[in-house]
């Protein structure tokens, strides 16, 4: 029994636990104490998942790898941009709730667990202990209808995801014979070939897992709730749940699945295309940025997914450094919308940017870089990001993947232009209200990675493909 | 080490970058914020020409391969890494975009009045990537550059630009963006192909003839894009309407020559099987491109857009020069490429002149200019009779080398771009006769003040280089002799040996 493992989750748990009674016992206000301590959680949690040693606890059910810290890091560092991002944005809003940054603790540890799952019932177990409290939060601000509107949809349509994994799952365990990822791999490795019931029960589980990244054709709840949700959840809900669904569906596809590769290649390369098709198309009458960024969210999950498709060491590589950048620049760019606001008003319209390069020019070449850089513009990280599947796509022959992922982004270039559009050549409306500290730190940080990735880009591309050198074994 | 000592071409290329760090660093009201970036812009701007001129003096003209290069590691895992140097055909056009940089930040100094500080860094930073493009000899790093440009362009248009600047800079970035992605993807077919980035590797690689026509596409997709050709054409008169003076003359100078060098970096020597099959299209194109926006230009009443259509015209004679593929024709389409940097980048300065003063670029608008300023006159006629390609003027060695080589390959082809020289003279000359002579049409322009001497620094280098590059053409000349021998024989040595495979028929 080897659970000194699990350390990092264990530890982040308890320190939910003892935040959550520390929450509830005072009678003022613990939202900003509460969240300063979840924040410190999430470091401490981050540094003992840095400090992991390899191995499998639990019978084989949890499985800690390279791949696996590589994309815990990343969610621990989504979850704390989005904790920062949200203090000063609730307290305005009159929504202060200590239980805010409680819930987001305890989805990372869902997040956290989901990432190392290697086994079908830890899998589950992680997912869903991320999506309560993700339903939770999207409906936070509870007497806005929108928000309970926002949680409604995302709660009906998640069980439904999650209808959809277990019954995929049972499947899986009825004609492999086993629940655990190595076994799995090893009876559809002996049969010579899949029998029919686990390939529907595989399509079951991507169907569920592309529910989590909101892939094509999953994907309609994300403009809803991006827009209904408050800004700071929104937030968390585009960097760190997509990363850990994304990690997941990448160990289960390239682990006990890896065998059938030719079964699920072509499912993740329609929803690919099919992502990265309408992300660009349905972008461009959009109005408001939340939900802007929502079919943003869904045409970068659409090139992420390209790796995947692709298989093989570097494509798996490529969708470990897709979602790194992703984060930062997904993250930076929801700081400034989390700066919008007016007179104590937040506001949500791409038009409401107007002339910010006269009123903020920090803000603004900030939120250039982020926009040209998810174009895909060089010499900005998103060119990186995607450089790094479409490398692997043509090295593999899916060059009519390739063709309509590049042929997307020049569609969706269009809308990133538009917002740079609005803040430099409109003319100005007023200023926004100052931004908050920890908003310009989150934003700084994110922005300087983006601008000066290019410079510096060994570092992550080593740990990439350390951690997909592990997940292959 | 190379020549200089030193990593010439690093400095060349992030020079600039540091400047705009300086510029974006500095507090203060906005008064002084502006006059402190101007003065940074240009000191730096003209440390790195002066730098550049070290390129001038120390590069050897007997070597046809690079030289000054400088390597090191950066994408490891793909064979992509960071490789900088010259050879003849890429060495002058950093001397050109180090040249015009500062002109164009002179050029500024009083026209933009607002975001000083923010056009000051866009300038710096495509003057960075100009640079740079040039500089690369690591194809994904030419592609960063390539692209890169983009951004400060989108900017400078949209931000400083006219009435229809918002139209203008995204036709520009959208033009050129879908040219350029699908460069990217032959970029990573050629990788694939070859296992390496490396532009020196890649021009001593064959590649497979089938692959060879898909690649040449997306390469043409680019570039065609970028020169412009027609019928790609569309999105340079209105970016150059609308951009001020100074982008205009970035835009004119250095990024339609991106296109060009693209074609005899790339698609000539790597693709030389479908090169030589896709000539007769180019020609088409080009000769079609000639003619047809001679005519167009004639139609113009906006001064800009003329010298606009002119341009395309113009950059119709290099593609014809290129894709001759014999020595006069592919020096031809350099010096081309070179004397219009020079003086289609002073024609518009000459426009700018005019606008800054009378805020309007009808050509009706004007008349009787050169009865009340003379020298303004005079320095535009001489430009005009450059671009008309008077011998004697730095027009006419290239325009009169691509006709030669042409005319050894097809008659017709060297016809059409004769036609083109004809209708080119028509075209300018009205325009020259509508602006400086005649009646003086408004009141209001014999208040015209002559030349600063602000403006007078700016023309004299360019009046200097259009004589210069007219009269003693082989001081330019020598610079890429060696190497355009070396292309062409390489060229051929290619088709040989794929006629001789039987590929070819």
């Amino acid at each position: 029994m080897n659970w000194t493992l699990v350390m990092p989750e264990l530890v982040l748990a308890l320190c939910g636990l003892v935040i959550l009674v520390g929450g509830v016992i005072p009678k003022r206000d613990t939202t900003f104490p509460v969240s300063i301590a979840t924040l410190g959680a999430l470091l401490l949690a981050t540094a003992l998942t840095l400090a992991q040693k390899e191995g499998s606890a639990f019978g084989g059910q949890y499985v800690a790898d390279s791949f696996s810290s590589f994309m815990k890091v990343l969610c621990l560092l989504g979850a704390a941009a989005g904790l920062i991002m949200s203090m000063d944005f609730f307290q305005k809003q009159g929504l202060s709730r200590f239980e805010f940054p409680v819930l987001v603790l305890f989805a990372t540890v869902g997040m956290m667990v989901m990432i190392s799952a290697n086994d079908l019932m830890a899998l589950y177990m992680g997912l869903e202990l991320l999506s309560l409290p993700l339903y939770v939060i999207a409906a936070i601000d509870r007497d806005n209808p929108r928000s309970a509107e926002a949680g409604l949809k995302y709660f009906v349509l998640g069980a439904l995801a999650s209808g959809l994994l277990l019954y995929g799952s049972s499947l899986v365990y009825g004609f492999s014979g086993s629940m655990n990822f190595e076994q799995i791999s090893g009876a559809l490795a002996a049969d010579g070939g899949a029998s029919a019931g686990v390939i529907v029960g595989l399509v079951f589980i991507i169907a569920a897992l592309a529910f989590k990244i909101s892939a094509v054709p999953f994907h309609m709840w994300t403009p809803d709730v991006y827009e209904g949700a408050p800004t700071p959840v929104t937030a968390f809900f585009a960097a760190a749940p997509k990363i850990a669904a994304m990690a997941l569906l990448t160990r289960v596809l390239a682990g006990p699945f890896g065998e059938v590769a030719d079964q699920w290649q072509q499912v993740i390369v329609l929803c690919s295309l099919g992502s990265m098709v309408l992300g660009a198309f349905a972008a461009i009458g959009q109005r408001n940025i939340k939900r802007l960024m929502a079919y943003s969210s869904i045409g970068h999950v659409g090139f992420a997914l390209m790796g995947l498709a692709v298989g093989g060491e570097s494509g798996l590589r490529g969708v470990a450094v897709y979602m790194a950048i992703y984060l930062f620049m997904t993250v930076g760019a929801f700081c400034v919308l989390i700066a919008m606001r007016r007179d104590g008003r937040a506001l949500e319209g791409v038009d409401d940017l107007a002339g910010l390069g006269k009123t903020d020019p920090a803000m603004a070449l900030a939120m250039a870089v982020f926009m040209f850089s998810m174009a895909g513009v060089p010499p900005l990280a998103g060119f990186f990001s995607k450089l790094y599947v479409l490398l692997p796509a043509i090295q593999q022959g899916y060059i009519f993947l390739a063709l309509v992922g590049v042929l997307s982004s020049i569609v969706s270039a269009f809308y990133y232009l538009r917002v740079i559009k609005v803040m430099y050549f409109d003319p100005a409306l007023p200023a926004f209200d100052p931004r908050p500290m920890g908003v310009s730190v989150v934003l700084a940080g994110s922005g300087l990675f983006t601008a000066f990735f290019f410079l510096f880009p060994a570092p992550l591309l080593a740990a990439a493909r350390h951690a997909v050198a592990s997940l292959l074994g | 080490m190379n020549a200089a000592g030193f990593p010439l071409l690093s400095l060349l290329t992030f020079l600039p970058l540091a400047g705009a760090l300086i510029i974006m660093l500095v507090r203060g009201d906005e008064a002084m914020v502006a006059s402190n970036a101007r003065w940074t812009a240009l000191w730096t701007s003209l440390i790195v020409f002066a730098l550049s001129l070290t390129l001038w003096f120390q590069f050897d003209i007997s070597v046809a391969g690079f030289q000054f290069q400088e390597q090191s590691a950066w994408l490891p895992d793909f064979g992509i890494g960071y490789h900088l140097g010259v050879d003849g055909i890429s060495v002058l056009f950093i001397l050109l975009s180090t040249l015009l940089t500062p002109l164009c930040i002179l050029a500024s100094w009083e026209s933009i009045r607002t975001r000083v500080r923010e056009y000051m860094i866009a300038f710096l930073v495509l003057e960075t990537m100009m640079v740079g493009m040039f500089a690369s000899l690591d194809f994904i790093l030419f592609y960063i550059f390539f692209e890169g440009v983009l951004i400060p362009m989108f900017l400078i248009i949209g931000v400083w630009g006219g009435a229809r600047r918002v139209y203008a800079a995204y036709k520009f970035f959208l033009y050129t963006f879908a040219g350029s992605v699908l460069m990217l993807l032959a970029i990573i077919v050629l990788w694939n192909a070859a296992g390496t980035t490396d532009i020196p590797q890649l021009l001593t690689r064959t590649i497979d003839p089938s692959w060879q026509y898909w690649i040449f596409f997306a390469f043409f997709a680019s570039f065609a894009v970028k020169v412009p050709m027609w019928p790609v054409h569309t999105w340079l008169p209105d970016a150059h309407v609308e951009a001020p003076t100074a982008g205009s003359v970035i835009l004119a100078g250095v990024l339609l020559k991106m296109g060009g060098y693209g074609f005899l970096r790339f698609s000539v020597p790597m693709l030389p099987q479908a090169s030589a099959d896709f000539a007769p299209l180019i020609f088409a194109l080009s000769v079609v491109a000639v003619i047809y926006t001679s005519l167009v230009a004639l139609a113009q009443t906006d001064m800009k857009k003329l010298i606009a259509y002119s341009s395309v015209a113009h950059m119709g004679i290099v593609t014809i020069g290129i894709f001759t593929v014999n020595v006069q024709g592919v020096q031809g389409a350099l010096y081309q490429m070179l004397s219009h940097g020079v003086v289609s980048g002073a024609l518009f300065l000459c426009v700018g002149v005019l606008y800054d003063r009378e805020h309007t670029r009808e050509i009706a608008r004007y008349g009787g200019v050169a009865k009340i300023i003379p020298a303004y006159a005079l320095v535009f006629m001489l430009f005009t009779m450059a671009s008309v390609a008077l011998p004697g003027t730095a027009g006419f060695p290239g325009e009169f080398l691509v006709i030669l080589g042409a005319w050894a390959v097809n008659p017709w082809v060297a016809l059409g771009a004769a036609t083109g020289m004809i209708l080119g003279a028509v075209y300018m000359l009205l325009l020259y006769r509508r602006v400086a002579f005649g009646k003086v049409t408004r009141d209001s322009l014999r208040g015209l003040t002559d030349l600063t001497p602000r403006e007078h620094a700016i023309f004299a280098p360019l009046i200097a280089l259009t004589l210069w590059m007219g009269l003693y053409p082989s001081s330019f000349t020598q610079f890429f002799d060696a190497s355009v021998a070396q292309l062409v024989a390489q060229h051929q040595t290619a088709l040989g040996a794929a006629r001789l495979a039987g590929i070819a028929p």
